[in-house]
């Protein structure tokens, strides 16, 4: 009863304890002018034509340089940006990486080329299946075997290399909108990744570092229901994943912060030497995938999608659809997938089953010397590129006819891409680098390897 | 398939081509230290050669010349790839270990110019920031040369972090 008598005898609140317009206006309110006034009241102490006099006066602009990370709780990746900023301006700066430098193209040449995919797994370490398979593509360029993968293989790396590249897609849309403060979609995000990577644990028996597939193959087949699983898991995730679209793409704040920021043109950003969504972002049709066919990707239909501004929203909204058409793919594999074999039976390259090596002199023999001289590969050198989750991943490998790479270098797109952040985040302000260092992806293990 | 892209160049600049070939499906040509400029500005502006995909080098100790500077390129319109090699000696006995930067063509080759100097201690003439981008400054030896072994220590610098 005393609810509805208060409610009809004055205007309604906005909130609790504030005053309404009217009583503003009407001047009743006794707490409003108890309030202390400023310690100085400009208006009171200044005549207008002092006034004008103040406003000439210039303030100190002298450019300041401040330290961002290399360790920043607003970004993801190690990475040091000496900033020269005017105001909240950025006018000039130095991004240095390198502070998660391993070595890995130094310890590639001591290790025979089986052992590389475990370094390799350590590059980009939330997509590692893709890493595993371009090394895996580059080697048998050179051992010229790559027609001869068992059908079932090719089509196992794909799908593996797909689950792969949407976990590295959810990581990068799920850490990005958490550093602009939407912190349900991170959540979200990483609880499907987190899914998916239980399969592929499941599968390879590690949840990040797989080290699955092998030079003439993968080193197991799929499990017996992973398929099945794969479906499940896919359909699963479709919900939480257009909610994060939801509560992303029409969100007042994140559209603030993205749209119009970091814009890259076409040119320049080929200039740059981008690949990958980032490419794609500035309109470029450019996806490895489609354009230089590996595995059976000619197979599968999916689309590129491609943005047209070239600035962070676009390179969110690329990405966010190539999570799609990496389920588009997925679909179709797991139609196609043919029974068969998933090593090629070549004992000079891939191990034999440990059966044999346990029990037939010859496999052990094979075993032993795979293992202590590794896979012979042929003398030249290669060049040979996938699509990573972050673009064109090339291993240029050097051979000398022994067991380890002579030279292995990787083109890992993240380095290359970071380059041009200095360019992005010229004259935006202070806020702008978090979103535009969020949506490059710089992932710390493939930038400096 | 871009074995066209690679006569067109051999048949404009024969004499800058040291050898060419086409193994593993990879059109390869190499070229001298001097003419890379002009070769590297004509694939990019007559044959199209837009998309610098990598810089790297690798070193072939024993060898003369010693190391091997190695571009990579893609032509976004074509499709069509090809690999530029440039051989240079080491700086000790031999001439300048030089080579002309390609950072003004390809503003992407600016930091992948810098780690093969990091690594290799390849200069690159014209470069407008040569510093080491994975190691640190205080860094001795380029770790990446064969004659710098796996297990060697560095000294722990203790760095002044105060900006200059």
């Amino acid at each position: 009863m005393s609810t509805t008598t208060q409610s009809k005898t004055g205007p309604r609140k906005l909130a609790f304890g504030m005053p309404t317009p009217d009583e503003i206006a009407a001047g009743g309110i006794p707490g409003l002018s108890a309030r202390p006034k400023l310690p100085v009241d400009l208006m009171d102490k200044l005549n207008a034509s002092e006034l004008e006099e103040v406003e000439d006066i210039e303030l100190p602009t002298e450019p300041m340089q401040i330290n961002m990370g290399p360790s920043h709780p607003a970004t993801h990746g190690t990475v040091r940006i000496v900033l020269t900023i005017d105001g909240e301006t950025v006018r000039d700066s130095d991004v240095q990486v390198g502070y998660l430098h391993r070595c890995f193209e130094k310890e590639a040449e001591y290790a025979t080329y089986t052992q590389v995919f475990p370094y390799t797994d350590r590059l980009n370490y939330v997509s590692p299946l893709l890493n595993n398979v371009g090394f895996a593509l580059a080697v048998e360029k050179l051992l010229g075997i790559g027609a001869a993968i068992p059908e079932r293989a090719q089509y196992i790396r794909v799908i593996v290399g797909e689950i792969s590249r949407i976990t590295d897609h959810l990581t990068c849309l799920g850490a990005s909108a958490m550093e602009v403060g939407g912190f349900t979609p991170f959540l979200w995000m990483i609880k499907i990744r987190e899914w998916l990577w239980e399969l592929l644990e499941e599968l390879t028996g590690a949840r990040l570092t797989h080290s699955y597939v092998r030079v003439g193959g993968v080193s197991q087949d799929l499990t017996e229901d992973f398929i099945a699983r794969l479906r499940a898991t896919l359909n699963r995730s479709l919900e939480p994943l257009a909610e994060c679209e939801k509560l992303l793409v029409k969100n007042r704040i994140f559209r603030d912060r993205m749209d119009g920021v970091g814009t890259m043109s076409a040119e320049d950003a080929i200039a740059m030497g981008w690949t990958g969504p980032c490419l794609r972002s500035t309109g470029v049709p450019y996806d490895v995938r489609k354009d230089h066919p590996y595995l059976v990707y000619d197979r599968f239909e999916f689309d590129v999608p491609v943005g047209s501004v070239g600035d962070n929203y676009d390179r969110f909204a690329v990405r966010l659809e190539e999570i799609r058409q990496s389920m588009r793919i997925l679909e179709q594999a797991m139609q196609q997938i043919p029974p068969g074999p998933v090593l090629l039976d070549e004992p000079r390259i891939c191990m034999p089953p440990k059966n044999a090596v346990y029990n037939t002199i010859e496999s052990m023999i094979g075993h032993f010397k795979l293992i202590v001289d590794g896979i012979k590969v042929p003398p030249g050198e290669v060049y040979s590129y996938t699509e990573g989750g972050n673009g064109e991943l090339g291993f240029y490998i050097v051979s000398d006819g022994s067991g380890r790479p002579y030279r292995c270098h990787v083109r890992s797109p993240s380095f290359i891409i970071t380059q041009s952040m200095s360019k992005l985040i010229l004259g935006a302000g202070i806020a702008d680098i978090i979103p535009t260092f969020g949506m490059i992806n710089m992932i710390g293990g493939e930038c400096d390897r | 398939m871009s074995k066209a892209d690679l006569d067109k160049l051999v048949a404009q600049y024969p004499a800058a081509i040291v050898s060419s070939h086409s193994n593993f499906g990879d059109d390869t040509a190499v070229v001298t230290k001097e003419s890379l400029k002009d070769v590297m500005r004509f694939l990019r502006d007559t044959v199209g050669f837009d998309l610098l995909v990598s810089v790297t080098a690798a070193d072939y100790f024993g060898r003369e010349p010693r190391f091997e500077v190695v571009y990579h390129l893609r032509s976004m319109a074509t499709g069509n790839r090809l690999r530029i090699k440039v051989p240079v000696h080491e700086e000790e006995g031999g001439p300048s270990a030089e080579v002309a930067t390609v950072s003004d063509l390809w503003p992407t080759a600016n930091w992948q110019e810098r780690e093969a100097y990091d690594m290799f201690g390849i200069k690159f003439s014209g470069h407008p920031d040569l510093r080491r981008i994975l190691m640190y400054e205080e860094f001795v030896g380029h770790p990446l040369r064969k004659d710098y072994p796996k297990e060697q220590r560095q000294p722990l610098i203790r760095r002044d972090y105060s900006l200059s």
